[in-house]
């Protein structure tokens, strides 16, 4: 009977629990809601009572009103999924290039000391440039096609993943490698079933990172010289003094590095599934 | 299978040294001329103060680390790699967190060039013998700390190792759970029979194990004594330390060990102190 009782006491002190949780939920939704309309809303007051000039600063009306142009009638190269399809292509493949090469040798170095002793000075000094200015080499030597933008997202995000692929070797955990061998684990077989998977955590996390580093890599090599992509509107737009369409270009740009994002924490919850659960509030 | 000479024994440290150097320049001299001889068959237990070189033993009868002088032999031939005969069980976890139960039991045969089917097949005779069956699909983070070591038990004794190397296996369980491992050691290894190095800091638990126990010095490590623990066997934990000859021993041993135990704490004081007044 107690029994019976205490259940039906701690059923409504779940309710209770579940009921502030929503409150919570939703007090944070609306006061999320809330600053945006007051950020966009000030931009555009301001802008219509001129106490910013919309002429360099815009307004977030025109800015929709530019993107929705640009939906419709297409830009001054063309249509916009084909600029955004041109830049996306590019980031892709110079991600997936650049992110296997950094897997590739932060693995090959973290399990070899003299290769890793013999290039991490060179690796340590080519890191320091700042390798977007290796654009304008890429675009001299492989012309204002795709290759060149490519080439300076994978120069991009190689750094990032070798980094912490390399790292991620070096934090194996020993005993885990000596349990492998002692269960007669050859040196391919400890490398494929102990150091790849405990550096993947490493990998991923440095993925999400250089996925914004490749679209770096692939707008300013647009910038810098193409026929088509996102960059090269941005660059139209400066050229013009349209500085609606610059920020146009940065919207797109945020939307798309949002999408992205979002499939690469799918891919990492599907690969790391044999992590304990992170606890929710 | 056996193509030594089966009067060697299994295992046999002769006047071993080991000295490794620091990343200051150091030489530390871990282990100083250490004679240590397991049956095949027995089971030997090593007792000794921290950092004394204990778990260095056991990697010198793997082939993880060479010795600087001595020799160290296992069935009459001197250790040269990572013997397939041996197997290993660890202080702290050492089953791969990414793979589930089933795949870590059948990890040593995969590693071994079974077929998957094989594996897969023996991994779970050894699952539901050590207790786990039903949890083969779970991850090593799903289940106690008690379970994960049954885990490693199975993936160890999977290989049906000849010789069983354990480096304080059970120090990081609760009482009560080690009291049921120990059992559960004891009732794999009398199936399979193989020569047993093991390692702990804990008196009564060697001795409970054990058919001799090594007691060892510290700073460098050498042998100290040895005790011939002569309690019948099958053995239950539970009930087998309050056995006369099991108290008697074990006081034995303990006025041994402390002496020990009291000199490493001085020097591990005197040495802080020093590094101190620098």
């Amino acid at each position: 009977m107690s029994a019976v009782v205490s259940t039906q006491a701690q059923d409504t002190q779940d309710q209770a629990a579940l009921a502030k949780l929503r409150r919570r939920r939703q007090l944070v939704m609306f006061l999320r809601i809330a600053f945006l309309v007051v950020v966009l809303g000030g931009w555009e007051v301001a802008a219509r009572t001129k106490a910013i000039d919309s002429f360099f600063f815009s307004m977030p009306s025109a800015i929709l009103g530019q993107v929705w142009t640009w939906m419709l009638e297409g830009t001054a190269q063309g249509s916009l999924w084909e600029q955004i399809w041109v830049t996306l292509s590019e980031t892709l493949m110079g991600f997936f290039i650049g992110s296997v090469l950094g897997i590739f040798f932060g693995i090959l170095l973290g399990r070899n000391a003299l290769l890793a002793d013999v290039f991490s000075v060179y690796i340590k000094i080519a890191n320091s440039i700042p390798r977007v200015v290796l654009g304008s080499i890429f675009i001299i030597t492989l012309g204002l096609g795709t290759a060149s933008k490519v080439a300076l997202a994978v120069v991009m995000v190689f750094f990032v993943v070798f980094a912490n692929a390399f790292q991620g070797v070096r934090e194996a955990d020993r005993n885990l490698i000596a349990n492998a061998r002692i269960l007669g684990a050859s040196s391919r077989q400890v490398t494929l079933a102990v150091v790849l998977p405990s550096a993947l955590t490493w990998i991923i996390a440095s993925l999400h990172v250089s996925f914004g580093f490749a679209l770096v890599g692939a707008v300013v090599g647009e910038f810098l010289g193409s026929r088509k992509g996102i960059g090269l509107m941005i660059a139209t737009a400066q050229g013009t003094f349209n500085a609606a369409g610059v920020f146009a270009s940065m919207l797109i740009l945020a939307v798309v590095a949002l999408g992205m994002e979002y499939l690469i924490t799918g891919l990492e919850n599907l690969l790391i599934k044999w992590r304990p659960a992170p606890l929710t509030e | 299978m056996n193509s030594d000479t089966p009067n060697q024994p299994a295992i046999e440290l002769e006047r071993v040294t080991h000295r490794f150097t620091t990343p200051d320049g150091r030489a530390l001299t871990a282990l100083r001329d250490i004679n240590m001889s397991v049956g095949r068959g027995e089971f030997v237990a090593v007792v000794g103060p921290t950092g004394c070189g204990k778990s260095t033993t056991l990697s010198l009868i793997t082939g993880l680390a060479r010795p600087s002088s001595g020799i160290v032999q296992v069935m009459g031939k001197p250790v040269a790699g990572i013997d397939p005969r041996i197997g290993f069980v660890f202080q702290h976890d050492a089953v791969f967190p990414w793979r589930s139960v089933l795949y870590n039991v059948a990890a040593g045969p995969l590693f071994r060039g079974e077929s998957r089917q094989v594996a897969f097949q023996k991994a779970r005779e050894w699952v539901s013998r050590v207790g786990l069956a039903g949890f083969e699909n779970h991850y090593p983070h799903q289940l106690s700390g008690g379970m994960r070591k049954r885990v490693a038990l199975a993936q160890t004794f999977i290989n049906q190792p000849e010789i069983l190397l354990m480096d304080e296996p059970f120090s990081a369980l609760d009482v009560q759970t080690r009291i049921l491992m120990q059992d559960e050691l004891l009732k794999l290894w009398s199936n399979l029979g193989a020569s047993v190095v093991f390692v702990t800091h804990d008196l009564e638990e060697a001795i409970a194990l054990a058919d001799r126990v090594y007691v060892l010095s510290s700073g460098p490590g050498t042998v100290k004594s040895v005790y011939t623990v002569n309690l019948p066997r099958p053995r239950i934990i539970s009930e087998v330390r309050f056995q006369p000859t099991f108290v008697e021993l074990s006081r034995r041993i303990w006025m041994d060990l402390r002496q020990e135990v009291e000199a490493g704490f001085n020097r591990a004081a005197e040495v802080s102190a020093v590094g101190g007044r620098l």
